[in-house]
């Protein structure tokens, strides 16, 4: 990283300027509260008290046999409270939020996790909560409105562009800029304008910075892989920061390859996308030659966006992570598979990662270990995978 | 002085907005001459794009239009306002994203520009910290890079951005996106002061002006008044033939704030 905020050509700050003032105020804040003890006493509080923190790091002994190769372990996301990762990253901003006098948090959300655990917050903190759903994703996530509702939460189904997640972004930014002072808006992925793929990053990396500990302690070495999907890319960054010097370990992000990366129907960001700029910083996107953003395609509403993290698109410019395409068809494969081998159902998100887990895991040696990290339970997908195969299931 | 600012001289312009190719760019072309024949000073074009973050509703709206036939390019784009310039020599400007410019290239797209005898580029995701990637592919002589300051914008960054600029300071009445609105931050007289403190570069007032009562409002205390919301909103009811209504609407705005 050159400077603050920027990633080499990545990252920066491409808002309006009615939202330049508040980017500045929350990283100012966000930097002189980080460090300090009260605000990392609170957050491991938090963490280890509210979600269920540090999360299990489980030898998945059937996946591993099966294969005949490398060791896999899963890095359990999926058991915090609410059901993902996504809610280690909203602690940290709420607490941010409450330091900077916010009342009302805001959100956008894809597949309803981040929406979820941001209504979540807002309830314990006592604070109003206004998330933004593309109107296709409240439709395939219901349960998940339903949830946001419950804690609290208002849901704001958009109906601009194709009316997914990178509309709910542009929604929420929309009324960000609005209500600059009033609102705190809980960035859910490592997108967007500084500060926030900083923020979330370091929100995210308890994840490394566990598992590190929890493999150092049951194999007395590093990892030789460690694997996260990638949509907006914070559970993959959160996945690899506490590795990202250590270079032995390699890194591998998955994205949803859709129907193919050579098909249109595709969320391939990095392997098809080129640098742009969008939702606030620059980075890769999948857009046409005029610069007008495509829409994209995944099984799965939590990596169905355009864009990347700027540290996602800086690690793959210097060859620091490597990141592949996993099909819609692969990851209901996987999440048959991890269902009935370990008896666990992962999100269809995480199952993309699983699904390249399975492609290379038998070409490693069984001295070899591979980290993956499932980020979020596979309740919300339980409809759609019935769908996709077919079965028609009463919600 | 440049052809933008001298429009600014002893006159509060009038700056209306269309967006380009909505719906077609035949009938951009006719909307273009009609708003200079009824007395537009400046014209803003608005290239369209996908995700338009700072517009409201209708631009939006406007901004789907264009795109749907998925037919426009860059090159169609500056042969449109070769049309134009046969026609007119009023100011034009490009208002559009940052992404459109640079998936151009910056320096082509800036060299189309003062080929095509455009005056000004506003690119509202573009914030004063950013500008310099772009701005160092511009002679500001040739081309103003417009920048916007905010009722949100504090004394200092004011300051830093308008001893800065060039062409006129664009200040936005009010926070949030484009789109008409009933009443401005009361406050707006003070930001022009503010801005005069530092600089007498003109000062253009957009968002949420409508009605010609407020454009008249506004051109008290202001250099000109930028029309976008309600101008496409003609577009949209009149389809591919808006120029006429367009080119009563921009004398009824003319007359107001003179």
């Amino acid at each position: 990283m050159i400077k603050q905020g920027r990633y080499l050509k990545y990252g920066g700050q491409y808002v309006p300027e009615v939202l330049i003032e508040e980017l500045d105020r929350v990283a100012e804040t966000y930097n002189n509260i980080k460090d300090t003890d009260e605000f990392k006493n609170e957050f491991n509080d938090l963490l280890n008290n509210y979600a269920n923190r540090p999360s299990l790091f489980y030898y998945a002994k059937s996946m591993t046999e099966d294969l005949g190769g490398a060791k896999i372990y899963l890095k359990r996301e999926d058991l915090n409270h609410t059901g993902a990762h996504k809610i280690n990253n909203v602690i940290g901003q709420a607490l941010l939020a409450k330091k900077m006098g916010k009342k009302r948090l805001i959100a956008e959300t894809g597949a309803g996790q981040h929406g979820v655990a941001t209504a979540t917050i807002a309830a314990l903190f006592g604070m109003e909560c206004d998330i933004y759903m593309g109107q296709e994703d409240t439709e395939r996530q219901k349960l998940n409105v339903f949830r946001i509702e419950l804690l609290g939460g208002r849901v704001h189904p958009v109906t601009s562009g194709s009316k997914v997640l990178k509309d709910a972004i542009n929604a929420a930014l929309q009324e960000f800029a609005a209500n600059p002072n009033e609102v705190f808006y809980v960035m859910g992925s490592a997108t967007g304008p500084h500060p926030y793929p900083t923020m979330v990053k370091d929100f995210q990396s308890v994840i490394s910075v566990e598992s590190k500990k929890q493999i150092k302690e049951i194999e007395n070495k590093l990892p030789d892989k460690v694997v996260a999907c990638v949509g907006g890319g914070s559970n993959a960054i959160g996945s690899f920061a506490d590795y990202i010097s250590e270079k032995n370990v390699d890194l591998i992000g998955v994205e949803a390859a859709g129907k193919g990366v050579n098909t249109n129907l595709t969320a391939g960001t990095i392997e098809k996308g080129t640098i742009g700029v969008f939702h606030g910083m620059k980075s890769l996107f999948l857009q046409n030659k005029l610069g007008q953003i495509n829409p994209v395609y995944s099984i799965s509403a939590g990596l169905d966006y355009p864009g990347v993290g700027p540290e996602h698109a800086y690690l793959n410019d210097i060859n620091r992570a490597q990141y592949v395409g996993i099909t819609d068809d692969e990851a209901v494969e996987a999440f048959n598979y991890i269902a009935k081998k370990e008896g666990i159902i992962a999100a269809i998100e995480s199952c993309h990662a699983i699904a390249y887990v399975k492609k290379i895991a038998p070409k490693m040696n069984k001295n070899q270990t591979i980290i993956c990290t499932l980020s979020g339970r596979g309740d919300k997908d339980v409809a759609a995978i019935a769908k996709y195969k077919g079965v028609d299931v009463d919600e | 002085m440049n052809r933008l600012e001298e429009k600014f001289k002893n006159n509060k312009a009038f700056i209306p907005f269309v967006v380009a190719n909505d719906p077609n760019l035949k009938s951009t072309i006719a909307n273009i001459k009609a708003l200079a024949d009824g007395g537009a000073d400046v014209i803003e074009i608005g290239i369209p794009f996908s995700d338009p973050v700072a517009d409201g509703p209708v631009i939006q709206r406007a901004d789907v239009r264009a795109l749907k036939n998925n037919d426009l390019d860059i090159d169609k784009l500056f042969s449109m306002v070769d049309e134009i310039r046969e026609y007119t020599d009023v100011p034009l400007m490009f208002l559009t994203y940052l992404n459109i410019v640079l998936q151009e290239g910056y320096e082509s797209f800036i060299e189309k520009c003062y080929f095509h005898e455009i005056d000004g580029l506003i690119i509202p995701d573009l914030p004063f910290k950013e500008r310099n990637e772009l701005l160092n592919y511009i002679n500001q002589d040739k081309l103003s890079l417009i920048s916007l300051v905010s009722t949100n914008n504090s004394e200092s960054e004011i300051k830093n951005i308008v001893t800065n600029s060039k062409g006129f300071i664009y200040l936005v009445s009010s926070l949030g996106v484009t789109g008409e609105r009933s009443s401005f931050n009361e406050d707006l007289k003070d930001y022009v002061q503010e801005i005069k403190k530092y600089s007498d570069i003109p000062i253009a007032i957009g968002f949420g002006i409508h009605e010609r009562k407020q454009a008249n409002e506004i051109a008290k205390f202001s250099d000109g008044v930028i029309i976008g919301s309600a101008c496409v909103k003609i577009v949209e009811k009149y389809g591919i033939n808006a120029d006429n209504k367009l080119k009563e609407y921009a004398k009824m705005i003319k007359e107001a704030i003179i």
